[in-house]
């Protein structure tokens, strides 16, 4: 399936949030993840399946003013 | 200085009456000396994509999240809708309500678009964030956003990375009169007097970016700002004398040697 991931568009086995997060080496803990437009609460990942078409927003604090 | 003169904002208190950002240092060992020569409580982030090949070394890998009070910003929303999103994004990031909105008019100045800011910070209060709301030096918005429910108000001195310092102090005197929440000049200080001037005009803090992170040695001038504002305060607090356009002997006249 095709899952749009902050604005690149990748080919992935059915999967939960939290195991895309782990196959990125991201730090669930340090970013929030953004559904189709809906914040997914940290508690959700574990549960929440990626189905084809979804676009996901994973976005972290950087240096700023 | 009095133990009692703490910063409160939405009833947390802070010592440290400085605020800084964290954006364009040299690396991110320079980030977290320089905040740490600054005593800042309070330091901004931005929201941004995580880098998916995690080439780049994350900023929170530097700072010690539970020494500071993370302020996440919403630099480079134009709208409501998109400054409302990068809050929702940054709460559920960070697990605080703490956010500095900020809903930008246009690049080139990069002035507020305060009918954009009113709605947002409307949409924010509603949805429990603590605003702080990044704004013109306008006593009438400033006072629109305390009425919205905002935790303070953010005027500029003068454009974000200017360094112009703190362009209308007559306006700040103004929405310092009309506000009770507390007054931030964010934005405009160039070096240290300009945070002084901002303290000793009765603001409750200065947040700043540019003027430190910019400076050829950041580290030095962001304890030269530490000071700066904590001079400015205890000035404020102590009370100025009156200006006056002729002199006044300093020494007895009684005594005089003749």
């Amino acid at each position: 399936m095709k899952v749009n991931i902050n604005g690149e568009m990748r080919e992935l086995d059915g999967q939960s949030v939290l195991q895309l997060l782990e196959s990125l080496s991201i730090d669930p803990r340090k970013v929030a993840v953004e559904r189709n437009l809906e914040i997914l609460p940290k508690g959700e990942y574990d549960s929440t399946q990626l189905a084809d078409g979804d676009s996901i927003e994973i976005v972290h604090f950087v240096g700023g003013g | 200085m009095a133990k009692a003169d703490k910063l409160i904002i939405a009833g947390r208190e802070f010592n440290s009456r400085l605020m800084v950002g964290t954006g364009k240092y040299a690396s991110n060992e320079e980030t977290a000396l320089a905040l740490e020569a600054s005593g800042a409580e309070i330091i901004t982030v931005a929201v941004r994509r995580v880098n998916l090949d995690r080439s780049k070394e994350a900023l929170l890998d530097y700072i010690d999240p539970k020494k500071y009070t993370l302020l996440p910003n919403t630099a480079g929303c134009y709208t409501a809708d998109d400054a409302v999103r990068t809050c929702r994004l940054a709460r559920e990031a960070g697990m605080s309500d703490f956010v500095k909105l900020e809903v930008l008019g246009n690049e080139k100045t990069l002035f507020p678009d305060n009918e954009e800011l009113l709605k947002a910070a409307k949409i924010l209060v509603a949805e429990g964030f603590t605003v702080l709301p990044y704004t013109s030096d306008d006593p009438i918005v400033c006072k629109k956003l305390e009425d919205l429910g905002c935790a303070a108000v953010m005027p500029l001195g003068a454009p974000i990375g200017s360094g112009l310092g703190i362009r209308n102090p007559y306006n700040i005197r103004i929405i310092l009169d009309t506000v009770k929440v507390p007054v931030i000049v964010d934005a405009g200080v160039g070096t240290a007097s300009d945070a002084a001037i901002a303290m000793e005009l009765g603001c409750d803090g200065v947040l700043m970016n540019t003027a430190i992170a910019g400076a050829q040695n950041p580290v030095a001038m962001a304890e030269a700002m530490n000071l700066a504002v904590r001079a400015g305060r205890l000035a404020y607090l102590a009370g100025r004398i009156p200006r006056k356009l002729y002199a006044t002997a300093s020494s007895p006249l009684d005594g005089l040697v003749s």
